[in-house]
């Protein structure tokens, strides 16, 4: 077991599925020759070759739909969008191609394609460079939507998600490529559904994905410190589609929910669980489920504001302790 | 082309006009629903191109005017006609639609209803032709007005770029749904269009089967020998409206006329006539043969065979039973 960063995870995964299968193959800006903006690829074109390791023009949408045209013939290829406000410009391809190749086909052809992508706030990117668009993503039928919070899961939900017969949206961070986390030395592969229970507890919830678990679990120690307070932290790794079932049987555990997003909040991940939560086991709660989300605002320059406009650990202390008076 | 081909070209086309036009009625009738957009009038472009290709082993891709490319690549008429009809029978079990013709089997890898979105598809179908080594090609058919959209100039720049073995084919019918294409369009001749990407281009007249087809011979060679993609413009006119929802007021009758007088079928068949390869008495014979088929197996076909399962709502939406998504099943 060793311990690697989230770009080392990537970049082995991307490694073992090429050498595993020579229809793998990755494409993107700058991900060839120059090994990627986050590293995530750094040596393979050396390793695979330029047919194999490709640096695509700008065009988003463009080699995107390459990608997918290409995955109708059993190639896999894995796509990074150098940033997810990019891929804004390759929604049409994903959505209207990618997602609905299946369905509309009757289930003949589909596209096997990985998209992987960088959201999230970072330092100072302004508004074009900020955007958190997973929950777009996770609205379309047809796209699976995972979002690893760790190394391990960096790799294992990529190694899955590359030889999963649908497509696959991968949500990064831009904060996260330096994070470093054990990652098994033995292959594995991570499901692509479900949820993680990453710290047991009795009195709530905390529902977090992606870089929010890490506040999630920031407040759990403080909630357990300073208030006496047992939280439940719940990775929700999966968006799309997310874990119903486990949601409810947490929810049933502790009686109380704060689900935790990056994002704005509206039509928001917060918003999906707190639905799911009415759905399954409305009668269990003990208080209304809370979110804690971003400020619907663009994300402002100035680093003072950037700051008040994302949510963080204490945030979700307080939110805690309104919800249990304490 | 021999007398042979000619021959059996009239007949795919006069069959195409046929399927096309028993659709119009179908869709007045309400048996079919949604959008439903008709080749009549274009048959050359799709039977010349493809019978200088290789059908059902060169993949074909194209928008959703796409009932006669599916065809021409070997589709089962019955099973298009049984997916206008919405039926579980339909080439896409009744989910796909008019504008969702597929046939992965015949290697058409379908319609699809985003002016544009094809392009890149092809490219990346091209690449993994590549990849895999076979001498296959790809052979994407669109609308002139297709050539408004990014995706035309992004696969046109990756597809020149990474030297991809595709064929585009562009049918210049004039408009974009109702919009004339000097209304929308700087450029007019499209071919001209992509040699800002140094790649090699032609534009024909799409009404004559016989310089279609010599025309892409030429493409389809220079695309299989590895010399990369290659654009063929062929100029040509739909009949009906861009959709049935489409009055058809902003063309006028001269001009109706006149390519109505250029029809790619009659063309074809009166040349075969003074030259004595058939009789007008062969044609008529033909074409009743024709209907009777449509009619008899076709819509008898398409009429009694069953709807889709509500509860199979959700079939198709996303893989079953797909090991990887449970951790590889280990």
């Amino acid at each position: 077991m060793a311990e690697i960063m989230y770009w080392e995870a990537i970049r082995r995964a991307h490694d073992e599925e090429m050498a595993n299968d020579p229809l793998v193959i990755c494409m993107g800006e700058d991900i060839a020759v120059a090994g990627g903006t986050y590293k995530a690829t750094q040596g393979l074109y050396d390793k695979y070759g330029a047919e194999r390791v490709i640096d695509t023009p700008i065009s988003e949408n463009g080699y995107t739909g390459l990608g997918i045209g290409a995955s109708f013939l059993g190639v896999r290829p894995i796509i990074e969008i150098m940033s997810v406000n990019f891929a804004w410009l390759a929604m049409d391809q994903l959505f209207n191609s990618a997602a609905k190749v299946r369905y509309m086909s009757g289930g003949q052809l589909t596209a096997p394609v990985v998209v992987r992508s960088p959201g999230g706030t970072a330092h100072q990117l302004g508004a074009q460079h900020s955007a958190r668009m997973e929950k777009i993503f996770m609205g379309i039928a047809g796209l699976r939507v995972v979002t690893p919070s760790s190394p391990k899961q960096a790799y294992g939900l990529l190694k899955s998600a590359v030889r999963c017969n649908d497509p696959v949206f991968i949500n990064e961070h831009e904060l996260m490529y330096n994070m470093k986390g054990e990652v098994a030395d033995e292959e594995f592969f991570h499901p692509l559904e479900g949820s993680e229970i990453t710290r047991e507890g009795r009195d709530v919830t905390l529902f977090g994905y992606n870089i929010s678990v890490h506040w999630c679990m920031q407040a759990a120690d403080i909630l357990a410190n300073q208030f006496a307070i047992d939280a439940e932290v719940v990775d929700l790794y999966a968006l799309a589609p997310l874990d119903r079932a486990g949601i409810a049987a947490s929810v049933r555990k502790t009686h109380r929910a704060v689900i935790v997003e990056e994002a704005e909040p509206a039509v928001g991940v917060g918003a999906e669980v707190m639905a799911i939560i009415n759905e399954e086991c409305f009668f269990e709660l003990d208080a209304a489920p809370q979110r804690v989300s971003a400020v619907h605002v663009p994300i402002p320059y100035n680093h003072a504001l950037e700051k008040a406009a994302i949510p963080n650990a204490n945030d979700v202390v307080m939110a805690v302790r309104k919800m249990l008076g304490k | 082309m021999n007398v042979a081909d000619k021959k059996r070209l009239l007949r795919e086309m006069l069959f195409a006009r046929r399927f096309e036009e028993r659709c119009y009625e179908a869709y007045v009738e309400r048996k079919i629903g949604g959008f439903l957009h008709l080749y009549s009038g274009e048959e050359a472009c799709a039977h010349g191109v493809l019978d200088a290709a290789k059908p059902g082993h060169d993949y074909v891709i194209t928008s959703y005017r796409d009932h006669i490319h599916a065809i021409k690549c070997g589709a089962d008429p019955r099973k298009v006609m049984a997916e206008l009809y919405a039926k579980e029978t339909g080439s896409s079990r009744g989910r796909g639609g008019s504008m969702h013709i597929f046939d992965v089997g015949h290697r058409f890898m379908g319609g699809y209803a985003l002016v544009g979105g094809p392009f890149p598809l092809a490219a990346g179908i091209a690449k993994a032709i590549k990849m895999k080594g076979g001498d296959e090609i790809c052979i994407c058919f669109l609308g002139d007005a297709a050539n408004n959209q990014g995706t035309f100039h992004e696969s046109l720049n990756m597809a020149r770029l990474w030297e991809l073995p595709v064929l585009y084919v562009c049918e210049n019918n004039l408009y974009g749904i109702g919009t004339r294409i000097d209304r929308s369009t700087a450029v007019i001749d499209q071919y001209k269009r992509v040699s800002g990407y140094n790649i090699p281009s032609a534009q024909e007249d799409g009404q004559d089967i016989e310089k279609v087809f010599k025309a892409a011979k030429k493409a389809v060679n220079h695309v299989r020998s590895g010399k990369g993609p290659y654009f063929l413009e062929l100029m040509t006119y739909r009949y009906r409206g861009h959709s049935m929802s489409d009055s058809n007021a902003y063309r006028s009758k001269g001009e109706e006329r006149m390519w109505s007088n250029r029809d790619p079928i009659i063309m074809l068949r009166d040349r075969l006539i003074e030259a004595g390869h058939i009789s007008k008495a062969d044609y008529k014979a033909m074409d009743n043969e024709i209907l009777d088929e449509i009619e008899d197996d076709i819509i008898a076909f398409a009429e009694s065979s069953p709807q889709p399962r509500v509860d199979e709502l959700e079939k198709y939406t996303l893989a079953e039973n797909d090991p990887w998504v449970y951790g590889g099943g280990r």
